[in-house]
């Protein structure tokens, strides 16, 4: 009888504590322009490496390298560079907003704002997100009105939600951004559902799916991979790895697998794991994954490797759990900069340019930021009224409920 | 007491505190006791009562899990099945709907329907209610849904000796039971002796003698109706207030001799009203004192409408200490 070793588990650590100083030198990531561009058709099976590098596009000198480099006008790249300068703006002022008791809670995008801001190019009018709560730059790169957001995280009586959801949970049917659950994760289902309802209709439009890493090891995520899986269906599967979910490092969420990217594979669905802060990596990708659900060509799942700089929200103190330096050791760099790197190695931008579209960006938002104001804040101005509560909760509204909002007394 | 007689000192801690304490007292007491959760360990938890535990009790004790309620919930099932005495943290029991099946087919079934052979001596904490500014889906209050199934223990702290009690009872008990911490409680300051301990989980308690109506209600409500309380005793009206604890089972004794004395009875959940916990507590309260009442049962619930999320819309949508009292006035016929 061969004698059984003593049982335990393991627990994945992250590699820097708060006292630890952050050290990615050991790190090597793929050179910008030395990952493969398969055909949008490519068998999965001949693209499973894709799932354990990362697509970069912007090397260390702001050149645009390789086969996922693509031509893209001036005025494109500006309006990327202004996209996420203006969500970077939005955050700020938001985030002393909330400071200021303007409203009771905020989620910021630092250091993430290429991703969804590159997407959203990629997107066409009908086509539908399904997001988190950090996505914004879908609706600030798809021209949502700054003064809309800010009434929503306001709560105040411009907010077209009429006080029903938390700040920064926001919807537009019309621009392509269903709401945000508080519940995480089920909207990755909603989204095959949306594209599967697409495909039965005939019609052209396609679906995105947005997550956390963390989220992903909630049971939606791996039950969505089976739907897109089994009926091919027209959507982009999108996760944002930011290493941090609240406390838990991506560790915890990603187990013995490598990579968010590779929970894919067991999947069939092609998979593509991209440099995050690099705006041209983002859309490039996002350009390959949509062309193939137009194309009826069936899912892709895509990770993006980026990192929270900011904490989780403004409830969140993330000295508790990582060191305050990672964000800057953090190796891929932010994702403003190297657009603005890019830019001005192309000869299309130079530094005193940039400070004055960062000023310009700011006199937008805070003139938006006044407008919004006039209208009223968390705690001042104009508010929903108690009666709105009682509407959208039935279609038509039932006389139980009329009854409970008279004795409410509205 | 102390061995030598004299009173233990009084503590002054916060209903936060006082669970922390109660965690704190299980992992001394058992070494099969654990807590788990999302965010339990560095971050202490999302409303910061795993504080400073995972410094004292390390990993295997305090452990962060992936983000998934089904499967946390699941893997606690599984534990207490072999032998552990799991506490699992649910961020709020909004939450817990992603451990439904867990819960409800599983967790409350298990012993029935394995004849007897499996016990799931599992723990269930999580956050309920509103009026922190969250919105619907971090704020509802699900636990009279939960006191609807066979098999589960449901109970509601309202006091800083309950927070510090119940836990040590409930895990010592063979069913699962499920603790729901009401968010509004989490600040609310108090003393309690040094030597505190565990306490009964099964009586309803009176938290304030009267004789002129009955409050029966629990958990975030309960500081509500003793303060309306405490207003209509300024009016000349004594009032009563029943906090039930245990929402399933419900001691309806202590129920119906509050209403045997007073004769009125006001029953307040921030929950829904349809099909609601207020509408269990009316119906009993109906079938087996119907003759000592000198007023219909009375009820004051949340307005059946998600959960907004500014304060002002919040308080409008659950029972208030002013809207209580109101209620009361009208009852007692004084408007
Ligand atoms: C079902 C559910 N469980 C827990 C939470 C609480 N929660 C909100 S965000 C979050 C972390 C999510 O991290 P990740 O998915 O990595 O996204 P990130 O915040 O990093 O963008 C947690 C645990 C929740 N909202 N819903």
């Amino acid at each position: 009888m061969t004698s059984s070793p003593r049982l335990s588990l393991s627990v994945p650590e992250p590699a820097f504590r708060p006292g630890d100083t952050p050290d990615y030198s050991g790190v090597t990531f793929p050179e910008a322009g030395s990952v493969q561009r398969p055909p949008v058709d490519v068998n999965p099976e001949e693209i499973r490496d894709l799932a354990f590098t990362i697509i970069r596009v912007l090397d260390r000198n702001g050149e645009a390298v390789g086969p996922w480099a693509e031509a893209l006008s001036p005025d494109e790249l500006r309006k990327g560079l202004r996209d996420m300068l203006t969500l970077r703006a939005y955050d700020a002022r938001m985030l002393m907003a909330q400071r200021q008791g303007k409203t009771s809670f905020y989620m910021q995008h630092l250091g993430e704002e290429a991703v969804s801001c590159a997407f959203q190019r990629a997107l066409r009018p009908g086509d539908m997100n399904f997001p988190t709560y950090r996505q914004a730059g879908l609706l600030i790169a798809g021209g949502y009105p700054l003064v809309k957001m800010m009434c929503q995280v306001y709560s105040n009586d411009g907010d077209s939600a009429r006080g029903r959801q938390l700040p920064v949970f926001y919807s537009s049917r019309e621009h392509g951004f269903f709401s945000i659950s508080g519940n995480l994760a089920t909207q990755y289902v909603q989204a095959v559902g949306w594209s599967m309802a697409s495909a039965i209709t005939g019609d052209s439009k396609i679906a995105v799916g947005w997550i956390g890493e963390g989220a992903t090891a909630e049971n939606d995520f791996h039950a969505a991979l089976v739907f897109a899986s089994t009926y091919k269906a027209p959507v982009v599967l999108n996760v944002v790895n930011n290493q941090w979910a609240i406390s838990t490092f991506q560790g915890i969420a990603r187990g013995g697998s490598g990579t968010f990217a590779a929970r894919g594979l067991g999947f069939g669905i092609p998979t593509l794991r991209v440099d995050g802060n690099d705006y041209l990596a983002v859309l490039a990708v996002a350009k390959w994954a949509t062309e193939r659900a137009r194309l009826n060509l069936g899912p892709t799942l895509v990770e993006y490797v980026t990192y929270r700089a900011g904490g989780h929200s403004t409830s969140d103190d993330p000295s508790a759990y990582r060191p305050k330096e990672e964000s800057n050791a953090w190796p891929l760099g932010d994702p403003v900069l190297r657009l603005k790197a890019h830019l001005i190695a192309v000869g299309e931008w130079s530094e005193e340019r940039h400070t004055q579209a960062e000023a310009e960006v700011m006199d937008t938002v805070i003139a938006a930021q006044r407008e919004a104001e006039e209208i009223g804040t968390l705690h001042t101005g104009r508010k929903p009224s108690p009666r709105d509560m009682f509407e959208d909760v039935y279609a038509t509204m039932p006389p139980h409920l009329l009854r409970q909002r008279h004795e409410a007394g509205y | 007491m102390n061995g030598d007689g004299t009173a233990a000192p009084r503590l002054r801690l916060t209903y936060r505190d006082a669970v922390r304490e109660a965690i704190r007292d299980a992992l001394t007491r058992d070494e099969r006791v654990f807590l788990m959760g999302e965010d339990v360990g560095r971050y202490g938890g999302c409303y910061a009562v795993s504080k400073g535990l995972l410094a004292e009790f390390g990993e295997d004790r305090i452990r962060d899990t992936p983000l998934s309620e089904s499967a946390f919930v699941g893997a606690g099932i599984g534990a207490a099945l072999n032998g552990m005495r799991p506490i699992v943290e649910v961020m709020t029991v909004n939450f817990s709907l992603l451990a439904l099946d867990q819960i409800v087919n599983n967790a409350a079934t298990i012993p029935h329907m394995s004849g007897g052979q499996f016990a799931v001596p599992l723990v269930i904490r999580m956050a309920t209610g509103s009026g922190r500014q969250l919105a619907a889906q971090h704020s509802h209050s699900l636990e009279g849904w939960y006191a609807h199934i066979p098999g589960l223990k449901i109970l509601a702290p309202a006091t800083l000796e309950d927070a510090r009690g119940m836990l040590w009872t409930a895990i010592e008990d063979p069913n699962p039971v499920l603790i729901f911490e009401n968010v509004q409680l989490y600040d609310m300051e108090g003393e309690l002796p040094a030597d505190a301990g565990p306490v009964d989980i099964t009586r309803a308690a009176i938290r304030r003698e009267g004789k002129h109506a009955s409050v029966v209600t629990f958990g975030g409500s309960v500081p509500k109706a003793v303060a309306a309380a405490e207003t209509l005793a300024g009016e000349g009206v004594d009032v009563e207030v029943v906090d039930l604890r245990s929402l399933r089972p419900l001691d309806d004794a202590t129920i119906m001799a509050s209403v045997a004395k007073t004769h009125r009875v006001l029953v307040v959940d921030e929950g829904w009203r349809s099909g609601g916990l207020s509408a269990e507590v009316s119906a009993r309260i109906n079938e087996q004192v119907f003759y000592e009442l000198d007023a219909p049962v009375a009820r004051l619930a949340g307005v059946e409408v998600p959960i907004p999320y500014p304060k002002h819309l919040e308080d409008a949508s659950v029972p208030q200490a002013d809207t209580i009292a109101a209620a009361l006035r009208e009852m007692v016929g004084r408007r």
